[in-house]
Order: C-alpha cells, then structure tokens, then sequence
C-alpha cells in the first residue's frame, strides 16, 4: 500500500532515519551548474576532498551563460561582465579537475540543466535526482524523486554521493478531465498553485496523477512537475507509464538492449499502489480551465485570463498589486506589454515552441513588443530550425536566440528594462526577477504568443 | 561550524507574507564564487534606490545589527529559488535567526548549515512579535524556548539533529563521512 514516493524513499536508504538523526539517502543523479556549485567544490578542496562518483555527476552552464552566439572564450569576454564570465571559468576548472562531464558551451548537447537531463536520457524513472536549483523538480516527471537543494548539500553529495534527509509528507494531487482547447500544461499547475498557494505544498512532495496528468506528453508533464516548488513543495511525481518509456526508448543514455527490458521491469512497479494513502489529497477537474495569467508577485497570485483581478485581502497582497501597477476588479486583458519572453526550463521545449510558432505563422509581433525566444538547449535549437521555427519567429519580427535561461533569471544580459511589463512563459513572477521594477506576468507559450501579436495581454482563444 | 546554544537580541519585524530568496538577495548577485561578503546585497531591491542610496524609511535601514539580529517576518519566509546565498546574506549582514508562522523548506534547511535558526511559533506569538518589533527576546536552543519581556515563556520546535549539530558545532558532511561504509556497502548492491 505504498505511494510512488514511499517507493522511490526507500529505494535509496542507506541508513533509515531516527528520532534523533535524518536518514542518509543514496543519489543517483547529481547535475550541477555554474551558479551554486562554485563554494561547493571551494569546500572539497579545503577539506582535500574527491568527488565520490563523478559517473554520477552531470554539469552544465545555464544561467550566467549569455544568449547571444559566441563560440570561443575570447568571444564571450567580449559579450559578458567579468564575474559570470570568472563563473563560467571556474566550472570549467572545477569540472576539469574533478572528472566531471561538462556540457559546456560548445557542445551539442548543452542547454538548461533541467531540459538536458531528460534529453540523455540520464533523467530516468526510479532515479534519486538532486540540483542546486529548486527546478530539479522538472525531472519527477518521470517518476524520478529529484529536488533542490542547497550549495552546502552539493558539497555534501559531491563528497559522499548522499544527503542527510527526513521523509517528506505525502500529498496527491488529482487532475481529471479533458483539457479544453486553449489550455495548457501551464495552465493546469498555474491552477493548482493558485488553488493550494505558494505554501501550501511545504513539506510535501506531491504525486500528481488522473486522466488528466496521463494525457499529458512528457514535455508537458515536466512543465506541471517543475512548477512544484512554486507551490512549496520540493519534489512532484508522475508515475511512469508507455508516454515515459516511449519518450526514453531512443534516448542516447538510457538503458539498452537486455538493460532496457530489466529497466522497464522495474519501472512498472513504481506507479502508488491502488490503496496507497497519502498525508493529503485535493481533486482538480481541469474540463472548464481558462488560461491563466498571474497579476502579482508570486505564482499563486493567479486568475483564468477571462476573470478580474481578485481584490487584495492583505497588505502583501496591496503591496503587490502596487508594484503590478494592476488594480482590483480590472481585467489584465489589454494591459499594455513590453516584453514577451518565450523560454526557460518551464517552458523552452520542442513542443512550446511549436505551439508558439503555430500561433505566430503569418502575423507579425507587434511593434510595441520585443519578444524574445530562447531555445532550452542546443538540441531544441537544432531541431526547431531544422522544420523552420527560426524562419517563423524572425519573419514575425522575434528574435532567435542561444540556449539558457536567459530572461527567467536575468543574470545574463537578458532582462526586461525598468519596470516594464513581460508576459513570461518561466516560472517567477517575484519583483524584481526579471529586472529591476520589471513587472512579469506568467502564462503559457501561447498566451504569451497572443499577446505578443496584440502588444497587451490577450486570449490566446481568439486565434485558434 | 561554531556551536551556538543562545541567541539574546531584539527583534525586527518586516510584516510582509511569501519574502521569496529573490528579494532576500536578486540574482544579479549571485555570479559570485564565494559566500563572502553578501551581506550588503541583503533585501537589495528594498534597501536601495535606483542610485544606490540607502532608503531611510525601510525598517531594515533603521536598526544596528549587531543590536537587532532577531528577524521577524510575515508567513512562508524563504520561497523560490534555493540560492544558499540567501542564508549567507542575512548571516553576513548580521541575522542570527527568523521567526515567523511558516519558513519554506529548502530556505529552512539551507539556514540551519550556516548557523541561522529559522523558527517556526503560533499566530497569536506571530502577531505579538510582529506588532513589537524591537522587543527584547531570547532563544535558548538547548532548551527550546523564546524568552520574551512581558510575555509567557514559549516552547519552539527544532528538528532534533539539527539541534544537536547547533549545540555541538557539528559539520554534517563529517556525519556522512563517518558512514562511509555504509555507502559503500549500498552502492555495491543498489540499482542489480
């Protein structure tokens, strides 16, 4: 009568937990990147230390990493500040000197940590998977139970290749219905934030499950699941099933041949028992669900695009439609927009694009809008300019850009200018994330791609 | 890491809900490769005007930190992103402890490895302390509680390793490498 979760915990103990100590529990991924790990390797050297399974370890460089081309070191000297470009330096080192594999940034297989793990086909079902980025949550897609955690954990699993833990609550999340046209994955986790709000999964790894979970690729399904730490919890899990195994089959790092069938035996025994219980269960019908746009400064500040802004019941709620310029009652439809940002590792898949560039084919951005759209890895970008996707985005007037996470974070060149107003398509809507006074709206690839078209937010129902 | 056993300062009270790691330190910061000095980036975006001049009338602004380092804040302290720099800039510019009704997980675990107490306590305490910014409070760790001046003593809850590795100034990566066998045995089996 065990959960996915309960399966997937105790896997991976070394050493169960006590009333006085965590459990120790086992990695079986570590991915790390270029802004979290520095003080972590800093950490092994002082203490003269190895890295325990580097096989285990995957680097990458997203976050610093300008989105503009460069393809030597000189190059990106002359594109980016001094201190991204010391990071960037600095796990190349520490990768080197380490035995770490480093996707960096002349190799085809680089991107968003998040985008290129499940592109190996390293993120897999069953895995334990830990980041230095709270958007390791992305790889529970797969069944996998993988979290964020902090730089002195990276220390701590890079030495030991485990973690001090206690067993999360257990918390389901149902989602039935079929989605209607319009709606999105986006739009199914931007609902259940704003159902269960920014806290309401601390404490919990969620298991989202139901037909309409099921129906999901795995694409979308990693766009529902990497949201998760926007609703507290650190860790969501799908159940592996024939869309997870058909998306891994080809994949270069998944198991082959007689591994494969052993894998995929394993695999069919993770999805939660039927009588599972968990610590908490909310149901969801998404057949009725609107896109939804957020107006404030968390993620769960959220309404349907066809709702008006809810008043504020709080001062940080006052607070926050003061730094959205927005106020209650209004409608966000027609807000002008200076931005549009299509990427990130929420949304920066084959798949977003598509739907983007579906939408964009034959119209033209408007001219008040600079939109922007940023491929979540080389691969995606290979693949979206080998059907044309590149040739519709700059014929309507977007601009085309390198792998990264570029506008989510904003740490890279990338930004929104000073306090103008962003329809993103990633995952924070904080103040100040996107840009000093930026003011960000979340919504999906095509609610952004409508309201890129109309230079204010708009309905992405009225084109399709 | 130092062993701490008492923390005996005022408080701060910033009365605002979901203070995510992105106001706690922005990620333009965060290029750095070391933990140091991060203390003057803290809360930056409320702290400074856009020529970088401090603003007055924040609260944070207003106190000595080496007098006020007892931060109290509205629910759900520390969501977002898990930048460890979050808890490095508050130790950096002072900050020994939070308090508030609830502190997100990556937040509350990335605080208690450098030291930072994130406590959790009641709605009426919340309110109190929240309305009394600048009162005179102590935390007794060993035995869990929160002295406060003119009001009842009050027990808090800590993780109970936690607690320990506070008390003894114990490094939990030591912990794990004493396990080492363990792990090894583990790794032969796990995964055949």
């Amino acid at each position: 009568m065990n959960s996915i979760i309960d399966k997937l915990w105790d896997a991976h103990v070394v050493k169960p937990e006590t009333d006085e100590t965590p459990a120790i529990i086992f990695i079986d991924l570590h991915l790390i990147h270029e802004v979290t790990s520095p003080q972590a390797f800093s950490l092994l050297r002082d203490k003269n230390l190895k890295v325990r399974r580097p096989d285990l370890t995957l680097a990458t460089m997203d976050h610093s990493i300008p989105t503009l081309p460069f393809k030597t070191m000189q190059e990106l000297e002359q594109i980016a500040d001094e201190a991204p470009v010391k990071q960037l330096k600095q796990i190349i080192q520490n990768c080197k000197d380490f035995g770490i594999d480093l996707k960096t940034f002349d190799s085809p297989d680089r991107g968003i940590v998040h985008i290129i793990g499940p592109e190996l086909g390293i993120t897999q079902p069953g895995k334990t998977i830990v980041c230095g980025d709270s958007h390791t949550s992305t790889h529970g897609a797969f069944g996998a139970l993988a979290f964020g955690i902090g730089t002195t954990e990276v220390g701590h699993v890079l030495a030991t290749q485990c973690m001090l833990q206690r067993k999360p609550k257990t918390f389901a999340i149902n989602l039935d219905g079929v989605l209607p046209k319009g709606a999105s994955a986006k739009d199914i986790i931007l609902k259940v934030i704003g159902e269960i709000g920014v806290d309401g999964g601390t404490g919990y790894a969620i298991e989202y499950r139901g037909s309409a979970i099921r129906s999901l690729s795995m694409e979308e399904r990693m766009t529902v699941c990497n949201m998760t730490i926007e609703a507290g919890a650190r860790a969501g899990v799908i159940a592996p099933d024939d869309t997870t195994f058909e998306y891994l089959a080809d994949k270069p790092l998944s198991p082959k041949g007689k591994d494969w069938d052993e894998a995929i035996n394993y695999w069919k025994s993770l999805p939660s028992d039927e009588n599972a219980t968990f610590d908490r269960e909310l149901s969801i019908d998404v057949s009725n669900l609107s896109p939804m746009v957020t107006y404030g400064t968390n993620p769960g500040m959220v309404v349907s695009i066809d709702s008006p802004i809810p008043s504020a019941k709080n001062d940080s709620a006052s607070k926050a439609l003061k730094y959205m310029h927005l106020e209650s009652d209004a409608s966000l439809q027609g807000e002008k927009v200076d931005v549009v940002f299509i990427g990130s590792c929420t949304n920066g898949r084959l798949s977003d694009l598509e739907e983007s560039a579906k939408l964009l084919k034959g119209k033209k951005v408007n001219p008040s809008v600079r939109m922007l759209v940023v491929p979540g890895s080389q691969s995606i970008k290979d693949k979206a300019e080998a059907i044309g996707l590149d040739k519709i985005f700059i014929e309507a007037g977007a601009e085309w850009r390198e792998p990264g996470c570029s506008m989510c974070i904003a740490m890279n060149g990338d930004f929104v200018p000073e306090g103008g107003l962003a329809v993103s398509t990633s995952n924070r809507n904080f103040e100040g994330r996107q840009g000093s006074k930026a003011r960000t709206v979340l919504a999906s690839p095509i609610t952004a791609t409508a309201s890129a078209i109309m230079g204010h937010v708009a309905d992405p129902r009225q084109f399709i | 890491m130092e062993k701490i056993s008492h923390i005996n300062s005022k408080t701060v009270s910033l009365p605002l809900s979901d203070i995510d790691t992105d106001q706690i330190i922005p990620a333009k910061f965060l290029t750095t490769t070391t933990k140091d000095g991060l203390g003057k980036y803290l809360f930056s975006s409320w702290r400074y005007d856009d020529a970088g001049n401090l603003i007055e009338d924040f609260i944070i602004n207003q106190i000595d930190p080496t007098t006020h380092q007892i931060l109290v804040t509205g629910n759900n302290f520390g969501c977002g992103s898990s930048r460890e720099h979050a808890p490095w800039a508050l130790v950096d510019f002072g900050f020994k402890a939070v308090i508030s009704t609830e502190i997100a997980d990556i937040f509350f675990n990335n605080a208690l490895k450098n030291g930072f107490i994130p406590i959790v306590v009641n709605h009426e305490l919340h309110k109190y302390l929240l309305e009394n910014s600048g009162v005179e409070l102590a935390i007794d760790i060993e035995a869990q509680t929160l002295s406060i001046k003119d009001y009842d003593k009050v027990h808090f809850e800590i993780e109970p390793f936690a607690k320990f590795c506070l008390l003894n100034g114990v490094d939990q990566l030591g912990f794990l490498q004493n396990e080492i066998d363990l792990i090894h045995d583990f790794e032969s089996k796990h995964g055949k």
